[in-house]
């Protein structure tokens, strides 16, 4: 089992007539993901990568009804729309590459999202892979591997580099989820984390956080509240970074004393979460929490 | 971007809350003129972005405009926790009975906004939630649907007013709202809204910040896009890269914002200063990635330039080419320590051991090696 994505995926990729929306077209049918349709308003009728285009998704829908899934690479200023879209049209995931749609927009497509039942990844994020069985998302597939630990995280190169070094330690991946960088998220981390909980696969949960809000601190109250049965193990980025000033993701801000990595840290470890100080320390870490486990 | 006082004065006036009559002048002779013309005392208030502005005397009162141009000329061209002043404002000075705090904000959380309330206001809001959390309200607002009536009655009896002051208070709060749509504000915030002996309400602080994503449908705000920021920083961004400037010696630039900071901070934990957060982003092509190397090769204060590329988009034969061309072009002899891995890894290790440059495989020994080379703190 995997969480958010398995065999069953059937994705449309939203945007896939432009520069991005086609690279990663490619590239997530070199993967294995099933992708059975693509929407550009305007460009019905065109094929990308053996894709079949339609002006909405609606239409797509009616054409291929297996769809369940949506990816979005729709430039920030009409992202929004194409997120309302996915949604009226009843797909159950929607993963939104798109960096810099504006948080007011985002509370609200989160919200409607929410009241209708649907799952938003990101925005600002890399997507979601099950190593071997599918990828919705941007993130170069090779440095992940099929295995049993669920990835977290609010970034996507670090993330890369992270399963990097657990690949080459041996370790695999039940899903990696990026959650993105934005302020407003669809998918918290505690979300993330109820999702491994019921995933029988997965038997420990690596949480990848970053200075900003309190959705680590969150956590750390969520695993402490509900006696939380896995191992998590954590790494936190941006302790040297200062005050007032925005660490590259919209939402990587320590502002109104709330969000600096001390306390998230504290936080962790307080509800027996292991945090690593360097990403390279994660594999050993993940192989001592297993062991104590019994895994 | 937080906007100036006298920016957001003139928005909460267009919305309908009651601010004190003021002028916005940059030069002494402006504020003798805007002085006489509001007649009796007046508040002068620099207008910059930094916190805490009065207690470093940007704000003075004045009984005369002899005094308001005397306050002016000091103020004007000086510098206030190192922000230059370029203009004051002129501000009616108001009889207060009692300050009370009012502020919309986005709690990132709940993914909403949410109002804050206080009866005591003029004080730091953190420092109220730290000392006095039972003082202030906190409503959450439905972001499809906006503030009710409701919420906004509910804030406003909170504030301990009677009428008129309550039902003024009432279309305060509903027009912050309006002020926080209409603009994509992440803050709009009255701190203090006075409570003159009247029973008049008036916003004597205005503080708004603005989501940089939504700048463009703003063009007034969105053409000035360096503001607050210093040369390294409006550079980056002009290249649409972020950067940020720390206090040590090693430069550090990288793809991704959590790569990025997750390479400053191993920098940090294995004993090294690192000097600036300069994240390229995803695909940047040589000619970028030149500019960024140059960027940090120019920095007097770095003495390291640690680069650490994991490509996935980002090709590692570009990020080499760009380094190449920065050292030729610059002719810095500064010291760089290159992690290549990932897309193209092999062919951006030829380029870069051609021009005799050392490429390390792992980011940890190569953070190492940044710091033997930057010294330990």
């Amino acid at each position: 089992m995997t969480v958010l994505i398995d065999s069953d995926t059937r994705v449309v990729v939203q945007g896939i007539t432009g520069r991005e929306g086609s690279f990663h077209t490619r590239a997530m049918l070199n993967y294995g993901t099933k992708i059975l349709a693509g929407v550009t308003p305007g460009k019905g009728g065109t094929v990308v990568e053996g894709v079949p285009v339609y002006d909405n998704v609606m239409e797509a829908v009616r054409k291929h009804q297996e769809l369940n899934t949506s990816i979005i690479f729709v430039p920030s200023r009409f992202a929004a729309d194409a997120v309302y879209e996915a949604i009226d049209a009843g797909l159950d995931l929607i993963v939104v590459i798109t960096e810099g749609i504006p948080v007011h927009e985002t509370m609200r497509f989160v919200r409607y999202a929410r009241l209708s039942g649907v799952t938003i990844i990101g925005p600002n994020c890399p997507g979601v892979i099950s190593p071997e069985v599918s990828k919705v998302g941007i993130m170069p597939g090779h440095v992940f591997s099929k295995g049993r630990v669920g990835i977290v995280s609010r970034s996507g190169t670090l993330t890369y580099e992270i399963a990097y070094a657990m690949t080459k330690a041996g370790i695999g991946q039940s899903t990696s989820i990026g959650i993105g960088g934005d302020p407003v998220p669809g998918t918290s981390f505690i979300d993330a984390l109820e999702m491994f909980r019921e995933d029988e696969e997965t038997v420990a949960v690596i949480l990848i956080g970053e200075i900003g809000g309190d959705m680590e601190e969150r956590a750390a109250r969520y695993i402490i509240e509900q006696d939380y049965e896995k191992p998590v193990v954590a790494y936190i980025a941006g302790r040297t970074a200062p005050p007032g000033k925005r660490m590259g993701h919209a939402g990587a801000i320590i502002s109104m004393g709330v969000g600096d990595a001390t306390s998230k840290i504290k936080a962790l470890k307080e509800a027996g979460v292991e945090v690593a100080e360097l990403p390279s320390q994660i594999p050993e870490l993940l192989k001592k929490v297993l062991k104590k486990a019994g895994r | 971007m937080k906007l100036y006082e006298y920016e957001a004065r003139n928005i909460f006036t267009r919305f309908g809350i009651p601010v004190p009559r003021f002028k916005t002048v940059s030069t002494p002779e402006g504020a003798r003129e805007a002085a006489e013309e509001i007649a009796g005392r007046v508040v002068i208030k620099a207008q910059v972005l930094v916190a805490g502005r009065g207690k470093a005397g940007g704000v003075k009162l004045a009984d005369n405009p002899d005094e308001a141009y005397g306050y002016a000329k000091q103020m004007l061209g000086s510098e206030i926790k190192g922000e230059k002043v370029n203009k004051i404002i002129v501000s009616r000075a108001v009889d207060i009975d009692r300050e009370l705090y009012l502020s919309i904000i986005i709690d990132r959380s709940i993914g909403a906004p949410v109002i804050l309330a206080s009866p005591e206001g003029g004080v730091d809001i953190e420092e109220l939630a730290r000392t006095k959390p039972e003082k202030i309200l906190r409503i959450v607002v439905d972001p499809i649907i906006g503030i009710r009536d409701y919420q906004a009655r509910q804030a406003a009896r909170f504030l301990e007013l009677s009428e008129p002051a309550l039902k003024k208070a009432q279309e305060i709060i509903i027009n912050l709202y309006r002020v926080f749509d209409y603009y994509n504000c992440e803050l709009a915030e009255i701190n203090p809204l006075a409570l003159t002996p009247e029973g008049g309400l008036e916003a004597i602080d205005a503080k708004v910040i603005l989501d940089d994503n939504a700048l463009y449908k703003y063009p007034e705000f969105s053409s000035e896009l360096v503001r607050d920021l210093t040369y390294y920083e409006a550079e980056a961004k002009k290249m649409n890269f972020s950067y940020v400037e720390l206090d040590g010696n090693i430069g550090i630039l990288c793809n991704g914002a959590g790569l990025t900071m997750a390479t400053m901070d191993s920098v940090y934990v294995l004993g090294g200063r690192p000097a600036n957060f300069l994240d390229i982003g995803g695909g940047a092509r040589a000619d970028l990635v030149e500019r960024a190397v140059s960027l940090l090769l120019q920095h007097p204060k770095t003495e390291v330039v640690f680069i650490n590329i994991l490509g996935g988009i980002t090709r590692c034969d570009e990020v080499a080419n760009g380094i190449v061309r920065a050292l030729e072009k610059t002719g810095a002899m500064k010291k760089i320590v290159v992690r290549l891995k990932g897309t193209n890894e092999e062919e951006g290790r030829r380029i870069l051991e051609e021009n005799r440059m050392y490429v390390l495989e792992e980011m940890d020994e190569a953070a190492r090696k940044a710091v033997e080379l930057g010294g330990r703190r």
